[in-house]
């Protein structure tokens, strides 16, 4: 213990930030790891699901890593796969309980999708690869940041697929109230349906791979 | 001509390395292409460059499109004024088509060669004669009152999410033209489907159904004589309605060598077999309709002939070739006669054997690998 003492770093040392940053552009669960792609899909058609989505799998992943990170030391490798489910789930189940009691709209749209938070690769990866090696606080970091990371990219292809398939900005009828349709403007009904969705990330990727060379692998 | 060249000549080495335009070079590179005969000679090993090059390749294919594009242009003009019940002659029909048809190849053009210029000069390469083709094709499987703002958004998504995200002409994976349509077909299907659109500004004296649209709600007594469908007196998609008019193509391509004869005769024959099968099962009267009228009827001639037969999307292999082919037709009619909420299968099976091309290649070649193995004979010592 004393030795863990005298080498403690400042909470947020340069390596504690790049556990929060790293995910958000150049090691991004979606984009670049390709996680966690089924529900980027599923819940992204409008702008209220995917935010409250990407709030359920934020608090879920940064509660379960530092669960795991505690009791690192305790779990047994051989049967590690089920404690990190059994956390997992308890946490889904509470996630889900919450949704029911204060948003009884959106839980409905969503549906069975907060139960599959359990199954999203995301959060079993970050346990696996990261809280069951490091310490509470960077397993905190790491994360919140993965869950942002992959938040964002959520939040982005929502907001174009419902702004070019339905027209509206979180429910509101931006299109229409612009007059749009007057000028003969139709909605796009292929922005709905999830293939779109699959397109719209490659896009993210695409224009991502472009800015960053470093993501584009060697020949 | 001389003075171009002359000129020409000229302006070239401000777009060559070192010069003040150098990043427009593909573009003039593109421009040169278009107005001669690149003069383009190798220096190292016995080749013998053929005169066939893409350039030529694509105007051919265009040529053999024409037949279809004006007899297409009549036919707008030629429904328009059955449905409203006016007697009108050839030139008038004509005239009417041409100002509806004319606007989409105008757009498709300007959009899609805006988007392969802009490409290529970001990435630096030359721009690619694939498009005029594309082009050419996109207009044709359109509805003849699409709004204008879709072609442009479905040919600007065709050609960079269907081509340039693969690097480009030659290596895509999927038809663009048909990507164009799929994309239409899914995003605005009010504007793609149903009985409303396949007439231009349509009276309301006949219901404006395509044979396919007919046969899918069983009412197969409407649908048109064998002859009216062959010679394309129906109301469709601007270019596909003429069995005729793709046939004059189809001999066009097979003249010259371009289009593979083989694709053609087992897309052909895939979809009679898979016809016959139906009318031998004829469980509802769609599945009694004649294997050989399910070939003349909606998009499945234009598919077979001007689709299917796309060099870069097909099986490269020669028995890949038939396989790919066959399976075309048996799909469309498959999806035809099953699925009413897609009453035209021949996109939806041309763009899944896309996919599968690259597959069956692999398994022709492996057979044809293994085949050869066996008869290598080995000695086996025991």
């Amino acid at each position: 213990m004393n030795s863990e003492k005298s080498d403690r770093e400042p909470l947020f040392s340069l390596k504690n930030r790049k556990l929060i940053t790293n995910p958000l552009s150049k090691d991004n669960p979606i984009t670049v790891q390709v996680l966690g792609i089924c529900s980027a899909l599923a819940v992204t058609a409008k702008l209220e699901p995917a935010f409250v989505m990407s709030i359920s799998v934020i608090a879920v992943l940064a509660i379960a890593n530092v669960i795991i990170a505690l009791l690192r030391n305790t779990i047994p490798p051989r049967i590690r796969i089920i404690v990190q489910l059994i956390v997992i789930a308890s946490l889904v189940i509470l996630v889900d309980q919450v949704l029911k009691a204060f948003a009884y709209d959106v839980s409905k749209q969503l549906s069975v999708f907060v139960g599959l938070i359990i199954t999203n690769c995301i959060i079993m990866g970050r346990l696996e690869a990261f809280a069951m090696g490091n310490k509470p606080w960077p397993a905190f970091l790491d994360g919140v940041g993965n869950a942002f990371g992959y938040a964002w990219i959520l939040i982005v292809v929502a907001f174009f697929r419902e702004l070019l398939g339905s027209g509206t900005i979180w429910g509101y009828p931006i299109i229409e109230n612009l007059g749009f349709y007057n000028w003969g403007y139709k909605d796009n009904g292929f922005m709905i349906l999830p293939p779109m969705a699959l397109i719209v990330v490659g896009i993210i990727i695409w224009i991502q791979r472009y800015r960053n060379k470093d993501l584009i692998e060697d020949k | 001509m001389k003075a171009l060249r002359n000129y020409l000549d000229k302006i070239k080495p401000l777009f060559e390395k070192g010069g003040k335009l150098e990043n427009l070079h593909s573009t003039f590179e593109a421009f040169e292409g278009f107005l001669f005969v690149p003069n383009k000679v190798t220096f190292k090993g016995s080749h013998i460059r053929d005169s066939v090059d893409m350039k030529r390749t694509m105007s051919v294919v265009v040529i053999a499109l024409i037949p279809a594009l004006l007899f297409g242009m009549w036919n707008v003009g030629f429904q328009h004024f059955l449905s409203i019940s006016e007697e009108t002659e050839l030139w008038t029909c004509f005239w009417f088509g041409f100002l509806k048809v004319f606007p989409i190849i105008v757009v498709s053009y300007v959009v899609g060669l805006g988007i392969e210029f802009l490409f290529a000069q970001i990435r630096g390469h030359e721009v690619n004669e694939g498009f005029l083709v594309t082009g050419m094709l996109i207009p044709l499987i359109l509805p003849p009152d699409i709004p204008l703002w879709m072609v442009a958004v479905a040919t600007a998504f065709a050609v960079v999410i269907g081509k340039e995200v693969f690097g480009g002409t030659g290596m895509n994976i999927l038809n663009p033209a048909l990507t164009a349509r799929a994309f239409l077909f899914f995003a605005y299907p009010q504007d793609m489907s149903g009985d409303k659109v396949w007439i231009s500004e349509k009276g309301d004296a006949i219901s404006g159904a395509t044979p396919l649209g007919d046969a899918l709600v069983d009412n197969i007594d409407k649908i048109p004589k064998m002859s009216d469908m062959f010679f394309g007196f129906i109301p469709g998609s601007i270019g596909e309605t003429s069995t005729l008019a793709i046939l004059i193509g189809a001999a066009i391509l097979l003249f010259t060598g371009i289009g593979s004869w083989r694709i053609m005769l087992s897309v052909f024959a895939g979809g009679f077999i898979m016809g016959l099968l139906f009318n031998l099962w004829g469980l509802n009267e769609y599945m009694k309709i004649p294997a050989q009228e399910h070939l003349i009827m909606g998009g499945f001639a234009f598919g077979a002939v001007f689709m299917a037969t796309d060099p870069v999307t097909a099986s490269q292999t020669n028995k890949g070739k038939y396989i790919y082919g066959f399976l075309i037709g048996l799909i469309a009619i498959l999806v035809r006669v099953f699925n009413p909420a897609y009453p035209e299968g021949m996109m939806l099976a041309i763009l899944l054997m896309n996919v599968f091309a690259p597959l069956i290649d692999h398994y022709v070649i492996e057979a044809n690998i293994k085949r050869r193995l066996k008869r290598i004979k080995i000695p086996v010592k025991n």
